[in-house]
């Protein structure tokens, strides 16, 4: 039984480990993009669309470890295993 | 897992037909697709009204995005790319109706549409510049080559890969958040995750369709 809190628990550290790194990149992504479109409101077009990409791609990072925490819990590979151990 | 009531599962489990329900929802974004686009074309007019001009809209800014990205050489793709980007808006923007469930919350649409991606990427760069499309994974040093060999071809197998996840682990996490939004408290509070649901299904379709353009536009450039 232990095995599936810690399966719990490595979900929800990993997801949230991932959120740091995530968050302090978008922010650091948005800062820059801010700051750019107070200094020439003309490009802030180009600006948006360029940020949006950036956004998607570091995102995609915390949708890694999003998968893999969904993997954890629900299609965990190894369940079928720890079952068959517990149930000697 | 626990799924809202999808109408079209409802049908094929009636039928005992067992196909899944990402591919009957596949079909309907197809059907959808091909009868607008009938429609649309039906009654071609120099002027154009209603949904021809709709459509016309539509398909001139993704020309524009191609000419802008790719260049002149992008044109020859515009049927692949406008296919794309028009399948994954439909698809994401599908799951937002109650009933429905977007095909792209599913990891087997999304592998076939980059699986599809990568093949052409390829091919493209063997058909431009013929056994000289080597040249792009070897590097810009001739004695640092099979290094970089190695490095390039674990990038080019990361890119469908990560075109895969992008947007499968965006749409299905909208899912599950929606899911747990709805347990928690069903009135009022899922309406702004719906909202930016619309943003997220808008940006990844626009992410995947610029993705895809410029890997084949970095097929077709030389080599460095």
């Amino acid at each position: 039984m232990e095995f599936f809190a810690w399966c719990m628990m490595a979900a929800g550290l990993g997801m949230g480990l991932g959120s740091i790194g995530t968050g302090i990149g978008q922010g650091l992504a948005i800062k820059a993009a801010c700051e750019g479109v107070a200094r020439n409101p003309g490009a802030s077009g180009k600006i948006m669309t360029t940020m949006m990409i950036g956004l998607a791609m570091i995102e995609s990072l915390a949708i890694y470890v999003f998968v893999v925490a969904m993997i954890i819990l629900f299609a965990n590979p190894f369940t079928d295993h720890v079952l068959a151990l517990l149930a000697h | 897992m626990i799924h809202p009531f999808l109408f079209l599962q409802w049908i094929e489990e009636q039928l005992n037909l067992h196909i899944g329900e990402h591919v009957i929802y596949t079909w309907l974004v197809m059907a959808i697709l091909i009868v607008v686009s009938f429609l649309a074309t039906k009654s071609i007019s120099m002027i154009p009204s209603g949904a021809q001009n709709f459509l016309e809209v539509v398909v001139t800014g993704i020309d524009g995005l191609i000419e802008e990205t790719m260049g002149k050489e992008g044109k020859a793709y515009f049927p692949l790319i406008a296919t794309i980007a028009l399948f994954i808006l439909v698809c994401n923007l599908i799951g937002l109706v109650p009933g429905f469930y977007p095909p792209t919350a599913n990891l087997n649409t999304n592998a076939a549409m980059a699986l599809a991606v990568f093949g052409i990427t390829h091919v493209v760069g063997f058909r431009k510049h013929g056994i000289g499309y080597l040249k792009h994974f070897m590097g810009p040093i001739i004695w640092l080559a099979p290094l970089m060999f190695v490095i390039e071809i674990i990038g080019h197998m990361a890119r469908p890969l990560s075109l895969t996840l992008r947007l499968f682990g965006n749409m299905y996490g909208h899912e599950i958040v929606l899911m747990i939004f709805l347990a928690l408290v069903p009135l009022f509070l899922p309406i702004p995750m719906m909202l930016m649901g619309v943003l997220i299904a808008l940006i990844q379709s626009f992410v995947f369709t610029l993705l895809a353009m410029i890997y084949i536009a970095g097929a077709l450039e030389e080599a460095h």
